[in-house]
């Protein structure tokens, strides 16, 4: 939706409630057109990475938050697009992933002399399972660490703020309701599980 | 200097400031038939276009983090996160302040229509009986020049005009109010309210601004929990929607944003016959000329334009005779702790967002007990639930979880509003070492003096937060949970917040019986200038443990009466 007819939308709605008049209705309205998704298009162009540089990123991205069986994984949700803008914005961010997308390919070549989206799954696997904890900590391995620590963080940011990440973790709010209640089920769950 | 045409209006009542106190003023004087000029430091708010309410996340390409990440680096121009209503922010640029050496403070400053009341939490506590008396009490600070009865009816009407969320409990500390339905409890609010009551620890409704039926005209609220974004169906209490724009069209309030307080200007008997601002958007010196002036900045920003106010007849600044304005800073104690509630993992999906705060709060129940170590007390605030998803919502989840994949995406499902926070919010006893005075050396972008800030916990509060950790983790831990940090060395200074920052400051510009050592009298008038009042939560004489704004309604709206009255009566 774009900002024009939200302001518009939004100023008739400040108008009415200041007359006493807003009706349920017409909040259910804005927050409806306010929650209309993005859709990724799946074409987008990356501005700060290079090309070999997003096919990593996506790859890298897809292993931190896949596809399952409830929902789609990261790549699908844009998480890409969204660390790769920052990234093209800021000088300091593009290094972060240029500098730790190359560290990962340097490593792998080391390792099995092929790049890291070229190397076969249980070989980019073996490297993460490395790298995805800090008990690991090394000389060699510190710079894939703290590299994978921004990604991780960068890419469950994107994914669970997307309207993918949003259904898959369950939000269901950011909507206009005349009452409040809360469900006797979800009250019963919690208390037959809790000690007080 | 200044030149003012002899034909320039004379306003009955200028107001400085449109925040809850100034907002308070201006509507009840507009309704009672006097003409007011406000005057506001920053630019005017439009709800419709400057609020953020309902914007999702990822409806913004930085997705709140800022342009480039910043928010990844360092801080963000967002004092409270980028889809928060702005209203101000720790630093203004060209508007420093300075803290004394060895010596903490942040100040948090606002600089819209309607102030900080556009994004607060809308907690309203009414003060308890002996909160006025706190000196007769224990010995500590000093009693206040009124009683609860003399400002029980303005809370009454307070609360009647901009709609208070609570139920009566005949809770000493908590006195009831006028209220209206309070939303129940969420499931973890329920999960804290049983563990609570197996402590004798009571935990009750809320008591929020927020409207739960229409009121004066307004809808009520819709439940999206984003008070904190401003509310475009002013469902909740800003003095912006609630006070300032139904005062305007009465047509009896002129509003000029963009108006910096520089100086009151007095006549050679003492009296303040003028206010010197700068009009940001041209950088000249201006003047309007009044009859009487209500500055309701801010207590700190207040007790600056005191003391700036100098003139022969009042050497120290206005109000200022007795050398008290800046004296008796206080702000709120501040701890707070979380932890991961097992007994909520895995909870059954529902829209869980209710109003924009807790549906229950823990007011002090240790009023009468001589088994602690610290003197007053503090109320504790809760949070948890199903919140909206946004930047770093599971930052924690991931250095907790660490790894990848499927374990982590699980992980993150199941815990997500398993977590469960609790704020105290306590007294501090007014001391000498807390204080704001001008700096002799630093002025701001507009030639203005500085303040100068001095900071000092004392035992009373070092103990009171220690005694919150301990509290929450017997609550925390009594629901099976496991709380997130280690007990810290708050003797020591650790854990407690720092001066200034839970917002809570006020008592510079203290009232009083006695002249020598208060700056108001009990209807908030300088002793030393009549036709001067204030309207903020300067007037403090101590500040309880419960949140300041309610009741800076209840005494602006005193104030404005009076004033009202007196001017009738010829007086001022």
């Amino acid at each position: 939706m774009s900002d024009v007819s939200r302001r518009d939308l939004l100023k008739n709605i400040a108008l009415s409630a200041t007359l006493g008049g807003l009706s349920l209705e017409a909040a259910q309205h804005v927050h409806g057109l306010a929650s209309q998704e993005k859709v990724s298009t799946g074409a987008y162009k990356p501005k700060g990475l290079n090309a070999h540089e997003y096919v990593t990123l996506q790859k890298l991205a897809d292993f931190i938050i896949p596809s399952d069986e409830r929902s789609p994984g990261a790549t699908a949700s844009g998480a890409p697009e969204f660390i790769d803008l920052l990234a093209s914005q800021n000088p300091q961010m593009l290094a972060i992933y240029t500098g730790g997308i190359a560290w990962l390919d340097y490593t792998m070549q080391r390792r099995y002399s092929s790049n890291f989206v070229s190397t076969k799954p249980e070989q980019q696997l073996a490297l993460l399972d490395l790298i995805a904890y800090r008990k690991n900590e090394s000389a060699e391995l510190g710079p894939g660490i703290h590299f994978f620590e921004w990604a991780r963080r960068m890419v469950v940011d994107a994914y669970y703020t997307s309207p993918i990440g949003i259904k898959e973790v369950g939000y269901m709010g950011n909507t206009a309701v005349s009452k409040f209640e809360v469900p006797q089920e979800a009250v019963d769950y919690a208390l037959k599980r809790s000690p007080a | 200097m200044f030149q003012i045409a002899r034909s320039s209006p004379v306003y009955d009542v200028v107001i400085i400031g449109s925040g809850a106190g100034g907002g308070t003023v201006t509507k009840v004087l507009a309704d009672l038939g006097v003409s007011v000029a406000l005057l506001e430091a920053g630019p005017p708010i439009d709800p419709a276009k400057d609020f953020k309410e309902h914007v999702w996340p990822h409806q913004v390409p930085h997705r709140g983090i800022g342009e480039g990440g910043m928010g990844y680096f360092g801080p963000t121009p967002w004092a409270f996160g980028y889809f928060t209503t702005t209203s101000g922010g720790w630093q203004l640029k060209g508007e420093p302040y300075t803290v004394a050496p060895g010596n903490k403070f942040e100040w948090f400053r606002s600089r819209v229509v309607g102030g900080r009341t556009n994004h607060y939490g809308r907690i309203s506590l009414r003060f308890a009986d002996y909160d006025f008396a706190p000196y007769s009490r224990d010995g500590l600070g000093t009693d206040w020049p009124i009683t609860y009865d003399d400002i029980a009816p303005y809370y009454d009407k307070a609360e009647r005009f901009i709609g208070v969320t609570g139920s009566k409990e005949g809770i000493r500390s908590a006195p009831d109010g006028i209220f209206q339905t309070c939303p129940p409890p969420r499931v973890h609010e329920t999960l804290v309210q049983r563990a609570a009551k197996k402590l004798n620890i009571p935990c009750i409704p809320s008591r929020l601004a927020v409207i739960t039926q229409p009121t004066n005209g307004r809808p009520a609220c819709h439940y999206c929990a984003q008070c904190g974004r401003g509310c475009v169906t002013a469902s909740n209490y800003s003095s912006s929607q609630v006070q300032v724009f139904p005062a305007m069209k009465t047509g009896r309030v002129k509003l000029f944003t963009g108006a910096m307080a520089r100086e009151l200007i007095t006549d050679g008997t003492g009296k303040v016959t003028a206010v010197s601002y700068v009009d940001k958007a041209t950088r000249t010196e201006q003047k309007i000329r009044c009859r009487t002036v209500v500055v309701a900045c801010g207590a700190c920003e207040s007790a600056r334009l005191l003391l700036n106010s100098k003139s022969a007849t009042h050497p120290n600044g206005v109000g200022n005779d007795s050398g008290q304005v800046g004296r008796y800073l206080t702000d709120s104690v501040g701890y707070s702790l979380s932890a991961h509630i097992p007994a909520l993992e895995g909870l059954p999906r529902h829209n869980s967002d209710g109003m924009g705060g807790m549906h229950v709060y823990i007011p002090w129940w240790l009023w009468d007990s001589k088994n602690k170590d610290f003197p007053r007390g503090y109320h504790v605030e809760i949070g948890g639930g199903f919140g909206m998803p946004g930047i770093g919502s599971f930052a924690g989840e991931c250095r907790r979880h660490e790894g990848y994949g499927k374990d982590l995406k699980d992980s993150i499902r199941n815990r997500y509003g398993a977590n469960v926070g609790m704020a105290g919010r306590g007294e501090q006893i007014p001391n000498e070492n807390t204080f704001c005075e001008i700096d002799p050396d630093v002025v701001d972008q507009y030639g203005i003096p500085v303040l100068r800030f001095h900071f000092q916990w004392t035992d009373a509060e070092l103990k009171q937060a220690a005694h919150m950790h301990d509290t929450f983790k017997s609550i925390l831990e009594t629901m099976g949970g496991t709380v997130i940090r280690p007990r810290a060395n708050f003797l020591a200074g650790e854990g407690i917040s720092t001066g200034g920052e839970i917002i809570h400051e006020l008592g510079t510009v203290r009232m009083g019986n006695d002249p020598g050592k208060s700056v108001l009298n009990k209807y908030c008038q300088a002793h030393d200038a009549k036709n001067v009042f204030v309207a903020d939560a300067a007037p403090f004489v101590s500040n309880p443990d419960k949140n300041p704004t309610l009741t800076i309604i209840a005494l602006a709206w005193r104030t404005a009466e009076y004033l009202a009255e007196e001017m009738r009566k010829g007086n001022v």
